[in-house]
């Protein structure tokens, strides 16, 4: 289970705009597709993205990143993906319970839009909220997650809290 | 120092005297709402993990309301395995196919209050802000631990203040007052926080014109939109409660983040343009927008009042060759109170399509979806790029009045012209 106290994430960055909603994550038109096609929908609206991403790879966004549905498909399907964690200005409050509930590494960073280029590689101390674009040689500050909640995370998601309660 | 509501209602919840905003509490939660899209899968984590029971199954309600009816073999057996798990995990208020939308159900039948805690797995849960409940949407995976622990953690939220002001013009609504809001404020003005509709404005409002403001509080950003509980809140629960219900508003001496104020009086009505609803125009601004389909229908608009207004603009018309309107009531009580009025028949007269009560294609999931080129106008509540049909759809918000107005002369047209 526990990625002990330490989660770190490096990789390339895709960047993203603001108000980013969960309907271009997981679109109601891909309902029923199977994953190979499926995924092929994921954030379409991002030119060369469904092509060219990697496992490893990261996000860096604008404000309101998530904003829109409940749908936990949208943080479930970037992690499907791949997609090591998402530093953005400003998250959807749903998106953002629903990433930490399913423990995909999300950070708010005002400032992060402009302190990276689409592929910048990123490196994230989740725990310390430290952001480091390693291309460029310069480093951020996050705002710190409530103990509470990174016990979530580091537990790998609510259901595995709760497994862990259950069993004890 | 005095509370919000959302404060107030934490800190009742959590077993504390007061809450400041920024504090995380883990709070009892007294509602806990589920749909097709949701409710299975967090019902199937906790069996997978060897948890078949919830805390209180009696405060969990379950609506089967996005596909139905169903339009795949495959949806079909989604429901069959709803049906399945709620009866399994013992739920009582299960309403099927039908019933209607969870967020005008859950009202009607009296399941919201004020002064609740309610967590729904659909972020159009704001809507029993309308009713003075602290209520907020949250995913699959949430719902499954709150439902088995009867609790969740939150945290408290700043409150924005918007004081409306000023009587509404004829053919102007709430919908337009709070699409005028997102135009001002744009869609993450409210983003983690509480709203709290006040002024002699959101007096006035019915019950029903409050819960599309408080539905769309959440394009916003919101985590609650509120109102205070008047008369008019204990009257509507009044047939519907045995609950005692009482008026509940904010302290006097209430701290709130930022206070905006809006004067009503001199509104317009007003249009969503694609694709996002803060993107917004006045009716006088649009310009010649032809629609293909004009949509009445989802939690936000389709209640009996929504589709009263609806029918004094359509009443004695017909819809314009070459666009098709689509009308769903929200629920069967929706239903019943057209049909027997006879706003149904003018609906129906005008060359309305009826389906029966449920999402339809608001999520995208149901019948009257929008191809590729086709403009439309809807009384829903997003218009994301692809939320409704395809991607290269170009959809636009309003309020049904509008809508209906659209649908009569095949291009979005200002509804006050028909009220003389
Ligand atoms: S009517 Fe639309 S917004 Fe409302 S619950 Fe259904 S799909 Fe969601």
């Amino acid at each position: 289970m526990s990625i002990s106290n330490t989660i770190v994430v490096d990789g390339k960055v895709w960047k993203f705009g603001d108000d980013i909603n969960t309907d271009f994550m997981a679109p109601s038109f891909s309902k029923g597709m199977e994953w190979e096609q499926a995924k092929k929908t994921i954030l379409h609206i991002h030119e060369g993205f469904t092509e060219g991403v990697a496992e490893g790879d990261v996000i860096v966004a604008g404000a309101n990143f998530g904003c829109g549905s409940s749908r936990q498909q949208a943080p479930a399907n970037l992690k499907m993906l791949g997609i090591g964690c998402v530093v953005a200005e400003s998250f959807g409050r749903i998106f953002f319970r629903n990433a930490v509930a399913i423990a995909l590494p999300v950070m708010a960073c005002p400032g992060i839009s402009e302190a990276f280029n689409e592929g910048d590689d990123l490196q994230l101390d989740f725990e310390k909220s430290l952001v480091k674009n390693v291309t460029q040689g310069t480093e951020m500050q996050g705002a710190l997650m409530p103990e509470d909640l990174l016990k979530i995370v580091r537990a790998g998601g609510v259901m595995a809290v709760l497994k862990e309660e259950a069993a004890a | 120092m005095g509370m919000t509501m959302a404060e107030k209602i934490l800190a009742s919840h959590s077993g504390r005297e007061s809450v400041s905003p920024g504090e995380y509490v883990t709070a009892e939660i007294d509602v806990m709402m589920g749909n097709d899209i949701t409710f299975a899968d967090a019902c199937r984590n906790l069996v997978d993990i060897g948890l078949t029971s919830f805390a209180d199954p009696d405060k969990v309600v379950v609506c089967n309301d996005h596909r139905i009816p169903a339009m795949t073999a495959r949806d079909a057996e989604l429901q069959t395995r709803l049906r399945e798990y709620a009866a399994q995990f013992g739920v009582k208020y299960f309403y099927d196919a039908g019933v209607g939308i969870e967020h005008t159900v859950l009202p009607e039948k009296g399941h919201a209050h004020p002064g609740h805690l309610i967590i729904g797995a659909d972020s159009h849960t704001t809507t029993y802000g309308a009713l003075a409940a602290a209520a907020t949407g949250m995913g699959a995976s949430e719902l499954a631990y709150s439902m088995y622990k009867g609790s969740n953690w939150f945290q408290v939220p700043e409150t924005i203040n918007f004081v409306l002001e000023g009587d509404l013009a004829a053919g102007v609504s709430s919908k337009d007052v709070m699409l005028a809001l997102l135009g001002k404020h744009t869609a993450d003005k409210a983003q983690y926080m509480s709203i709290e509709f006040t002024g002699s404005g959101a007096a006035a409002m019915s019950v029903e014109a409050r819960m599309t403001m408080s539905n769309i509080g959440v394009e916003m950003g919101a985590k609650f939109a509120m109102f205070a509980a008047d008369d008019k809140t204990i009257a509507y629960l009044a047939t519907r409660t045995d609950a005692k219900i009482e008026h509940f508003g904010p302290d006097a001496d209430a701290v709130y983040v930022e206070t905006h104020h809006m004067d009503c009086a001199n509104l317009e009505p007003q249009v969503a343009f694609p694709h996002n609803p803060d993107n917004v125009k006045s009716i006088s601004e649009v310009g010649d927008v032809p629609v293909q389909q004009a949509f009445i229908g989802s939690c936000t608009n389709s209640r009996t009042e929504d589709l009263e207004r609806a029918a004094v603009i359509l009443r004695g018309r017909k819809v314009a060759p070459g666009t098709r309107l689509l009308v769903i009531p929200s629920s069967q009580e929706v239903m019943m109170n057209v049909t027997k009025s006879g706003v149904l028949n003018d609906l129906v007269q005008a060359g309305a399509m009826i389906a029966p009560p449920g999402c339809g294609p608001c999520g995208g999931g149901s019948t009257g979806v929008l191809g590729a080129g086709e403009n439309g106008i809807a009384s829903t509540n997003r218009n994301f790029k692809g939320r409704m049909g395809s991607p290269d759809a170009f959809n636009h918000l309003a309020s049904p009045e509008t809508v209906a107005a659209s649908a009569i002369e095949g291009k979005i047209a200002d509804p006050r012209k028909y009220l003389n």
